[in-house]
């Protein structure tokens, strides 16, 4: 484990000092909110690479986000001294990385405030995850004439599994309208809602816009329509305190990889009497109790989901970004992430010919924007050659830039390691694309 | 601005993405292709008038990067005249510069479109700088109406 106090092992959840008003490395670390972003940005290895000679300045966190120094450690270390498989050996190494993965299973847990450890399962990434309940749930609880309903601003990974179900046993897929600010139109929304809506599939918040929906709103409204709702969180775990309890959703699926944990690792959430009664998804091993070529039965929750030898190390990867991310502070990091967002919001607004995309009263830190006569793509490439990194494209969201009548946009998304320094230079590469434009 | 990026954009490829030529439908054309790149959506449709194995003329329409629009546009302006064979030994020699396949960019017959030389140094544009070309090529195969760069 390195020393730095951000580093959060195992367990050590909340022990980190981070946000304390003395310590400070610079004076521009300090914000109002008390965050010590340089102290963070420390526990980032990557975060001091150079990107063509000047410091890099990574912007493009809804896409992947970095890893912290913990989780890096975390997955040396299973490799190390924990590789074996999981729950089938009698020796020492398959006890530890059992252990281990299980440990990780609860952080998730605890993480989410689900109330059984038996309702998290470990998948590939919300991809996965999402198609995992529209295959199993979906194929057992939909048929024809049946509703599925969406909104406007879902990801591909919500739109395309739902569009296959729906393909598949002859259902509608329905979709809830946005605004122009980006906010879906909650009256459109439960106008959508009637009997025959069996499922609703919702990004909790949209990739492309950043716009926060009012989920557990929607959930209410949906469950009153006796729908079973899923909440694809993906943008929102890393963001925003998750508490699936609270929320009331039936599903919750998030990826690692996005929450500063590894690649290749997510998680689905589902209430245990609705996993229960789901034929399982794919089949292999650690899936079943006992198979015979008459008859197999399936093993108990979660396992029933986890066919094959699942993503170890990831999974105990994503247990300490789990670690990290407490450490420092969830309700920390969104009060951080807001007073960034507000100060990019403003820096941005003031460039002339910059138009925002995605204006929703309540928002994430994504800054999704077009540029008067410069294609985001040559936006992405000046940008990238003076260091920063930024996504240009439909975000795998056509249908979003459609609705704006746009093919791609720019997108800036930011991570509690960001800085004003770091809109600062997005600013002045944004003035230096226009001056190549003029 | 640093240097890369002047190779990269240079002025007539900034003028030609700005005020792209013959970028208007052809009546009269006989051959049409649709170009599409599905990873950025740059799309592109070329409009050519072949008679006698020569290109009489040629235009083009879309939407797209400053790249592909300026790519577009000075294909339009280097083809007008020009045998379906120069065309293509063009379209390799323009493959060749984009690519870095021709380190000292000193194809004479390349003209104004060795001002794509910088691109070579940006892998993920080479498709913006191809795109209108293939969508050429596909037309004076006059074989398919739709190309796609994946």
């Amino acid at each position: 484990m390195s020393g730095t106090p951000a580093s959060a092992s195992r367990g050590a959840g909340g022990s980190a000092c981070l946000g304390r008003p003395n310590g400070l490395p610079h004076a521009s670390a300090r914000t109002a909110t008390g965050f010590d972003v340089e102290r963070i940005r420390r526990d980032f290895p990557i975060l001091s690479e150079r990107a063509y000679d000047r410091p890099l300045v990574y912007l493009d966190n809804a896409a992947t986000a970095q890893k912290p120094r913990a989780v890096i450690d975390a997955l040396v270390r299973f490799y190390t001294t924990e590789n074996a498989n999981v729950h089938r050996g009698v020796h020492l190494l398959s006890e530890r990385s059992t252990a281990v993965y299980e440990d990780a299973r609860r952080t998730v847990q605890t993480f989410l405030n689900a109330s059984s450890v038996h309702e998290i399962v470990f998948t590939r990434g919300t991809t996965e995850g999402i198609n995992l309940v529209a295959q199993s749930w979906g194929r057992a609880n939909v048929g024809a004439g049946d509703e599925i309903l969406i909104s406007l601003l879902e990801h591909h990974s919500n739109i395309v599994p739902w569009q296959m179900l729906a393909e598949e046993k002859r259902a509608t897929l329905r979709v809830a309208p946005i605004d122009d600010r980006g906010e879906v139109i909650l009256e459109e929304y439960e106008k959508l809602l009637g009997p025959r809506t069996k499922i609703v599939a919702l990004a909790h918040v949209s990739n492309a816009l950043g716009t926060v929906n009012p989920v557990e709103r929607m959930i209410e409204m949906a469950h009153s329509h006796g729908a079973v709702v899923l909440i694809d969180g993906a943008q929102a775990a890393p963001h925003l305190r998750t508490d699936v309890e609270a929320l009331d959703c039936d599903f919750f699926a998030f990826s690692g990889h996005k929450l500063f944990g590894p690649t290749g690792i997510g998680v689905l959430y589902g209430k245990a009497r609705l996993l229960e009664a789901m034929p399982p998804w794919q089949g292999g091993g650690d899936m079943i109790r006992s198979v015979t070529f008459e008859k197999t039965l399936y093993n108990d929750l979660p396992y029933k989901f986890e066919a094959g030898t699942p993503h170890i190390a990831g999974a105990a990867g994503l247990g300490v970004a789990i670690d990290y991310v407490t450490g420092v502070g969830i309700d920390e990091i969104a009060a951080y992430e807001h007073e960034l967002l507000a100060y990019a919001t403003e820096r941005l607004s003031r460039i002339a010919g910059l138009r925002l995309v995605g204006t929703a009263r309540h928002k994430a830190a994504v800054l999704s924007f077009v540029i008067e006569g410069v294609h985001p793509h040559d936006v992405a490439t000046i940008l990238d050659r003076r260091g920063i990194a930024i996504r240009a494209g439909h975000h795998c969201a056509q249908p979003v830039m459609e609705r704006y009548g746009l093919a791609a946009t720019s997108r800036a998304s930011l991570a509690f390691y960001n800085t004003r320094e770091e809109i600062d230079a997005l600013a002045a590469g944004i003035e230096a694309v226009k001056e190549i434009f003029h | 601005m640093s240097s890369e990026l002047n190779d990269l954009y240079q002025q007539v490829i900034v003028d030609h993405a700005k005020r792209p030529r013959n970028f208007r439908v052809l009546t009269e054309a006989n051959r049409k292709v649709d170009g599409y790149n599905p990873l950025c959506g740059d799309k592109v449709t070329i409009y050519v008038k072949v008679e006698g194995g020569v290109v009489r003329d040629i235009s083009f329409q879309g939407s797209g990067c400053a790249i592909s629009t300026a790519s577009a546009s000075l294909l339009t302006e280097a083809l007008k005249g020009k045998t379906i064979e120069d065309a293509e030994a063009l379209f390799e020699s323009f493959h060749e510069l984009v690519t870095g396949l021709q380190p000292e960019h000193d194809e004479p017959g390349l003209g104004k479109l060795a001002a794509f030389s910088g691109v070579c140094d940006y892998p993920t544009r080479v498709k913006c700088a191809t795109l209108a070309w293939h969508a050429l090529h596909a037309a004076l195969e006059g074989d398919k109406p739709v190309v796609s760069t994946e």
